[in-house]
C-alpha cells in the first residue's frame, strides 16, 4: 500500500489505518463523532496528500485544460481556482477536479487519489495542443486545515495575508519556514478553511508546526471517516460513489460547473444532447427515517425500484440520517416521498434541500 | 482489556451472561472498538424465536452496519430499550449498560461451545 509523508505521525497518534484506494490512510484518530464535532466547532487537520497534482505548462496550458474540463477555466484570474468535472467522449465523468491558475503559463490541477494514473493517462492522450503535462503528485504533500479557527491558526504560521484570500482563491508563500507552499481557500467540509500544498520533503516540519500552532485552538486530527460525514452533510460528491465514468455532470448535480456556452470541450456534445432530450436521473439529497441507508440501497416509490443510494450516513451535526442517491428526474423535486430498502426493511425518506448543513458563521 | 470472567464469549465478539435459563447478550469491548461510534440498533422483536447463528439484531455505526448473531438458540425475552437515542452507551459500557437483548435458552447443550474469558482474551 502507498503511504503519505505523514504516515509516521498517524501511526504515532494511534490512528486506525485503512486501505483507501490503495493508500494506507487514517480513518479515525479518536472517533468519527469527536472529530466531526471538532471540525464543525473548532478546527481540524486532514492529511490529503494522497490527492494528485498534475501541472500543465506552456503558452497554451489553460487552453489545453479547457479542452478537458466542463467549467469555463479560461475565465480564471491569476491566483484563482475553480471546481470542475472532466468528462469522457460520452459525457461521463472521468474525475472531479480543482484547477488553479498559478502563473501565465502554469496551471495546477488537483485530482482524486484513486484517479491519479487514470486522469494523467487521460490528459496526456487528449492533449491536441501538445502542452507539457507532468504528474508531480509524489513531489507534493497536502494538508487541509478546516474550521472556524483555520484562518487564525494558519496565519500564525505565515506572513502571507490570509484574510484577503477569498473562497476559491489562493496565494503562494512560506508557511512555518517551508517555502513554495500553495495556500488555497478551498475544502471538502463546508467550513471555512484552507488546503496547503507543500513540498513532500517538508512534511515533518509543517506537521509539527501546525500541531503546535493548533493547541490554543483545540485542533484535532481528522480521519477519512469524519471527512466523509462532513462532506456528506454538504452533499459534496465522492468520486466513485456518487459520480463515475457513466454519470454525466447534469445527472450528478454538477450542471453549475458545466458551461456549455464556453465552446468545445470533451463530452460537450452528448451533454448538450442530454440537456435537450431530458436528463433521465438526478443525484438528490435524502433524509431517511429510522435507519441509515448505505451505498447501493435501492430507492423505491409505490413498491417499484426507481433508483439507488450512493452515499449514506448518520449526520453528526444534524442528528438525521442523510443519504445521496439517484432518482428519475421526474421524482427529484424537494419534498418527494420515497422509500429506501435498508437490508429488507422499508424506511420512508424524502428528497431534501441541499446542502443539508449550513455553517452558522 | 480485562474481559469479565463470569461471562461466556463467541468468536463473533459477543458476550453472554447466563443466569438460570436466561442469557443476556451484548457485544464485547473489542467489537465496539472495531465498529466505532454506534448510532443505531435495530432490535429483534420480543417473543421472537432465534436459531443459533441467525441474525438477532443490527448495529449501525457511523461508517457501517453489522449483524449481531444469536450466539445460542432461544426466544427473545427483552431488549435494551434504554439504548434508544443513547447508543453511545454500547461504546462506553459494552459489558454492562450496553447489553442488547435477553434470550430464554432453548438448547442448553449449545452452551458447551462458548468460550470462557481466557480463550476469548486470546482472540480479542
Amino acid at each position: 500500500m502507498r503511504r503519505t509523508p505523514f504516515y509516521p505521525f498517524h501511526k504515532e497518534a494511534g490512528a486506525r489505518l485503512i486501505d483507501f484506494g490503495g493508500w494506507e490512510m487514517p480513518v479515525q484518530y479518536t472517533g468519527i463523532l469527536d472529530e466531526h464535532a471538532a471540525c464543525r466547532e473548532r478546527v481540524g487537520l486532514f492529511d490529503v496528500s494522497h490527492m494528485g497534482e498534475v501541472w500543465f505548462r506552456g503558452p497554451k496550458a489553460m487552453d489545453a485544460v479547457s479542452h478537458l474540463v466542463t467549467n469555463d477555466v479560461k475565465k480564471l484570474a491569476l491566483g484563482q481556482a475553480m471546481y470542475t468535472a472532466m468528462c469522457n467522449e460520452r459525457g461521463g465523468i472521468v474525475d472531479d477536479l480543482i484547477v488553479y491558475n498559478v502563473a501565465p503559463e502554469e496551471v495546477l490541477i488537483c485530482v482524486n487519489a484513486a484517479n491519479r494514473e487514470k486522469d494523467y493517462d487521460w490528459m496526456v492522450t487528449h492533449n491536441p495542443l501538445g502542452v507539457d503535462i507532468v504528474n508531480e503528485s509524489d513531489f507534493y504533500a497536502q494538508l487541509a486545515i478546516q474550521g472556524r479557527h483555520a484562518e487564525a491558526l494558519l496565519q500564525s504560521l505565515t506572513d502571507v495575508p490570509l484574510a484577503p484570500i477569498k473562497n476559491y482563491w489562493f496565494a503562494t508563500g512560506t508557511v512555518a519556514g517551508v517555502e513554495h507552499c500553495i495556500i488555497a481557500r478551498t475544502g471538502y467540509t463546508g467550513e471555512d478553511g484552507f488546503e496547503v500544498f507543500l513540498p513532500a520533503g517538508a512534511a515533518d516540519i509543517l506537521w509539527a508546526a501546525v500541531q503546535k500552532a493548533g493547541l490554543p485552538y483545540g485542533l484535532a486530527n481528522i480521519g477519512l471517516g469524519a471527512r466523509d460525514t462532513l462532506r456528506l452533510e454538504m452533499k459534496y460528491c465522492l468520486y466513485g460513489n456518487d459520480i463515475n465514468d457513466d454519470t454525466t455532470p447534469l445527472e450528478g448535480g454538477l450542471a453549475w460547473v458545466t458551461k456549455l456556452e464556453k465552446g468545445e470541450f470533451i463530452g460537450r456534445d452528448p451533454i448538450v444532447a442530454q440537456k435537450a432530450s431530458g436528463v433521465p436521473k438526478r443525484l438528490v439529497g435524502l433524509v431517511v427515517e429510522g435507519r441509515i441507508a448505505r451505498p447501493h440501497s435501492p430507492i423505491l416509490q409505490n413498491g417499484v425500484v426507481i433508483g439507488e443510494v450512493t452515499s449514506g450516513t448518520r449526520s453528526p451535526s444534524l442528528g438525521l440520517n442523510l443519504a445521496i442517491g439517484y432518482v428519475p428526474a421526474a421524482m427529484s423535486a424537494v419534498g418527494t416521498s420515497v422509500e429506501i430498502d435498508i437490508r429488507g426493511t422499508m424506511a420512508p425518506a424524502k428528497v431534501a434541500k441541499t446542502p443539508f448543513y449550513t455553517r452558522p458563521y | 482489556m480485562i474481559y469479565p470472567t463470569h461471562f461466556k464469549y463467541t468468536d463473533q465478539h459477543e458476550w453472554l451472561h447466563i443466569e438460570g435459563d436466561v442469557a443476556t447478550v451484548g457485544i464485547t469491548h473489542h467489537a465496539q472498538d472495531q465498529l466505532g461510534d454506534i448510532v443505531h440498533v435495530e432490535f429483534p422483536a420480543v417473543g421472537k424465536s432465534l436459531a443459533k447463528g441467525k441474525s438477532a439484531c443490527e448495529i449501525e455505526s457511523v461508517k457501517s452496519v453489522s449483524d449481531v448473531y444469536a450466539p445460542i438458540s432461544g426466544t427473545v425475552t427483552a431488549v435494551n430499550t434504554t439504548l434508544e437515542g443513547k447508543e453511545a452507551v454500547i461504546n462506553a459500557d459494552p459489558h454492562g449498560g450496553g447489553w442488547l437483548f435477553k434470550l430464554k435458552i432453548s438448547n442448553p447443550a449449545e452452551l458447551a461451545e462458548l468460550m470462557d474469558s481466557v480463550a476469548y482474551t486470546a482472540i480479542a
